[in-house]
Formats: structure tokens, C-alpha cells, sequence
């Protein structure tokens, strides 16, 4: 017997309705994840000049709809995500603590630039030394303002980290208020971190 | 049109022994008034009579370890003739109060509050003497010499709360037209005495 004539020079990737019949085969972590992470809507938390590099990042040159998170939304209970996007002034950081507790579960936070995260230069009697003092974070941005790209690539990890979320099995447990952080600091009854 | 030398020369005229004569540097005119008690009056002959019609800013100062303690300056401007010029009062901190001129200029409110709030100098006469930046309970006037750079832990539950912050060794300083980055970012330096 002779080779046939022709070998395929393409194999197909992917999903294809034609093979599978048009179901997929996932687990639900992994579906209910796929569906929070790319529709992770902010609270736009700007509170300083790095607000103005968070409207940047969504209006059209950045553009942070491409990442599904266009949906700026100015009430904490429809937003996911709290963008703390600047200097929190001592008189502001309980207001950012109610605003945080006003959002629904699940939340997440970014501290953009170097002031949400650490207090930046304001090494003083009126700033917050870092937003982290009062609310759990999860991606921590630098720069002072930092670039979009960067704000951008923070939403990135922070879907990485919402991809890898055990959902079902903490589902069932008690809406308890938050006794650890996300990156696992413990918190006190003001949702303020122990320092052990 | 008047200079900011004659017009303080025609206050000097207006009250006499109260204002010494006028301290010239580079070409701004100050003039330090003997009475604090009475600048709400010079303060409106300045603006009705001399037409320094706008309050530039008001801002306390702390002077320690002069005696008196409080300084507040006014920094005087007139629309119709551009002169500027400074009217400065001392205060003891025994005293720590000073009429308020939020009757000459309605500006004058915000920033008698902001002085009010940073280094604890009454007004007196204000309309509404609460503090503005800080929250109301805060219990020091962060401005003053004495208040430590770091601040000062307070706590006002449901309300606000602060902590000391880490000085790490500074407070930092920025080495200015240093050759690179390294040198010029702001780091711990001991002061140069």
C-alpha cells in the first residue's frame, strides 16, 4: 500500500462544537472563577493623583474593558473590586473601611501606587501608613503615580488570583466576618491587620 | 497708581506708633503691627481706604523659641492697583488669640479656621472656629514645634484613629543637583547643622 496522498498540515486547537456536541467539560470552580474573573467590576477608590492615572486606565488608550473590568461602578454594594487609588489621609481611612464593608462578597483590593500602599512619602501625623493597616489586599502596585500598564498588570495577577479561588469549598462556610486577610494576616475586629 | 511703600505709609499715617516702619525685601513690603488686638481695624481701613480689596492668605506661624510665640501674617492684594503688601502680628502663647478679620474678608473664615487647626490660635469673633483639616476631636495642633514629626497615636472610635509613623531613622531628605538618583532620592541624613 502506498501513503495517502495528503497528510494534514493543521490540527485543530481548542473548543469545537462539531466534536464535543456543544458541552464542556469543567469543574465548577473553575467555571464559577472563569465568570468572576473577567467581569471584576472596580470601586474606584481615587483618592489622590493616582486617580487620575486610574481614569487613564479607563478611558480609551489603556482601556481596561479589554480585561472586563470597564464597569466603574460608584456604589460599593454593585462593585468587586476596591481600587484604592492614593494617599489615605487618617480622616479618610475609616470611610474607605465603610465603604469596603458596603461592597458584597467576594471582594478583593489593589493599593495603587506607593502612598495606598505604604503611605509613600507622607511619613506623617495625617496619613495612613499603607492601606493594608485597615482593609485585606491583595495586589500591591508600585509607583508614584505607577504607569497604567502597571495598574493593568496588577488586575491580571488579581485574576490569576481569583482563577485559583476554592469557591465550592467556601461556599458552605458561615459568613463570618473576615478573620484573615487574603494574603493570610490576621485581622482585628476593625478588619485592621495584627502585626505578630 | 500707589506703590506697596506709599500705601503702607499711608496706614502708618492712619495709625501712627502702632506700625514701625516697613521691612523691604525684594520688593515685598511688610509691616508688623504692635497691637494684635487691633488688626481687624487696620485690616478694614486697608480695604476700604488703601482698596486691598482681596486677602491673599492668612497664616499662622510658630516662632518658638521667640518670644511671643504665635506670628499671623496677612498677606494684603488690591485688584484695582496690583500692590501687595504684608501685615504681620505677634501673639504670646498665654494669649494664643487674635481678632478675627473674617468681618474684612469673608475668605478670611477657612484659612482663621486652618490656623486655628494647626497650631491652636483663637480667633476671636469668629463666625464658626471648628477645626478643618484634622477631625473634630483630635486633640493636638499638629503644626506646633513641639508636636513630634511622627505624629502622635489618638484614637476616636467610630470616628478616627491615628498611629505614630516609622521614621525609619529620618525624617528623609532630598540632596538637591546630586549627580545620580541614588544621591538625590530622600533618604535618613543627620541635618547639617
Amino acid at each position: 500500500m502506498s501513503a495517502p496522498a495528503t497528510t494534514p498540515t493543521t490540527t485543530e486547537f481548542g473548543y469545537n462544537t462539531k466534536v464535543e456536541g456543544e458541552v464542556i467539560h469543567t469543574t465548577v470552580d473553575a467555571a464559577l472563577n472563569w465568570f468572576r474573573k473577567n467581569s471584576l467590576w472596580p470601586m474606584p477608590m481615587g483618592l489622590a493623583c493616582c486617580g487620575i492615572e486610574l481614569m487613564a486606565v479607563g478611558a480609551s488608550r489603556f482601556d481596561i474593558s479589554r480585561f472586563g473590568s470597564e464597569v466603574m461602578r460608584f456604589s460599593p454594594r454593585q462593585s468587586d473590586v476596591m481600587i484604592v487609588a492614593g494617599t489615605v489621609t487618617y480622616k479618610m481611612a475609616l470611610a474607605v473601611r465603610r465603604i469596603y464593608e458596603q461592597m458584597a462578597e467576594p471582594k478583593w483590593v489593589i493599593a495603587m501606587g506607593a502612598c495606598a500602599s505604604t503611605g509613600g512619602m507622607y511619613r506623617s501625623y495625617a496619613v495612613l501608613q499603607g492601606v493594608d493597616n485597615i482593609l485585606p489586599v491583595d495586589v500591591y502596585v508600585a509607583g508614584c503615580p505607577p504607569r497604567p500598564e502597571a495598574l493593568l498588570d496588577a488586575l491580571i495577577r488579581l485574576q490569576g488570583i481569583v482563577a485559583r479561588e476554592p469557591i465550592t469549598r467556601t461556599l458552605k462556610k458561615d459568613a463570618a466576618p473576615a478573620k484573615y486577610g487574603s494574603l493570610g494576616m490576621e485581622l482585628g475586629d476593625r478588619g485592621e491587620v495584627i502585626h505578630s | 497708581m500707589p506703590t506697596s511703600l506709599e500705601l503702607a505709609g499711608r496706614l502708618r499715617e492712619a495709625f501712627g506708633d502702632l506700625l514701625p516702619a516697613p521691612v523691604e525685601f525684594r520688593g515685598e513690603v511688610t509691616l508688623t503691627l504692635q497691637d494684635a488686638d487691633r488688626i481687624a481695624e487696620v485690616c478694614a481701613f486697608a480695604k476700604q481706604e488703601l482698596g486691598f480689596d482681596m486677602l491673599l492668605d492668612l497664616s499662622g506661624m510658630d516662632e518658638t523659641p521667640n518670644d511671643p510665640r504665635w506670628a499671623v501674617v496677612y498677606e494684603l492684594y488690591g485688584m484695582a492697583h496690583s500692590a501687595h503688601l504684608r501685615l504681620k502680628v505677634r501673639v504670646s502663647e498665654e494669649k494664643s488669640e487674635v481678632p478675627t478679620v473674617s468681618g474684612v474678608w469673608r475668605t478670611a473664615d477657612w484659612h482663621e479656621r486652618e490656623a486655628y487647626d494647626m497650631l491652636g490660635i483663637r480667633f476671636a469673633g469668629h463666625p464658626d472656629l471648628r477645626r478643618i483639616l484634622m477631625w473634630d476631636g483630635y486633640p493636638y495642633f499638629p503644626l506646633r514645634k513641639d508636636f513630634p514629626l511622627a505624629g502622635k497615636p489618638t484614637e476616636l472610635p467610630e470616628t478616627a484613629f491615628t498611629r505614630t509613623a516609622p521614621l525609619e531613622g529620618g525624617p528623609f531628605v532630598t540632596v538637591a543637583g546630586g549627580k545620580d538618583s541614588i544621591v538625590r532620592e530622600p533618604r535618613a541624613r543627620t541635618p547639617e547643622a
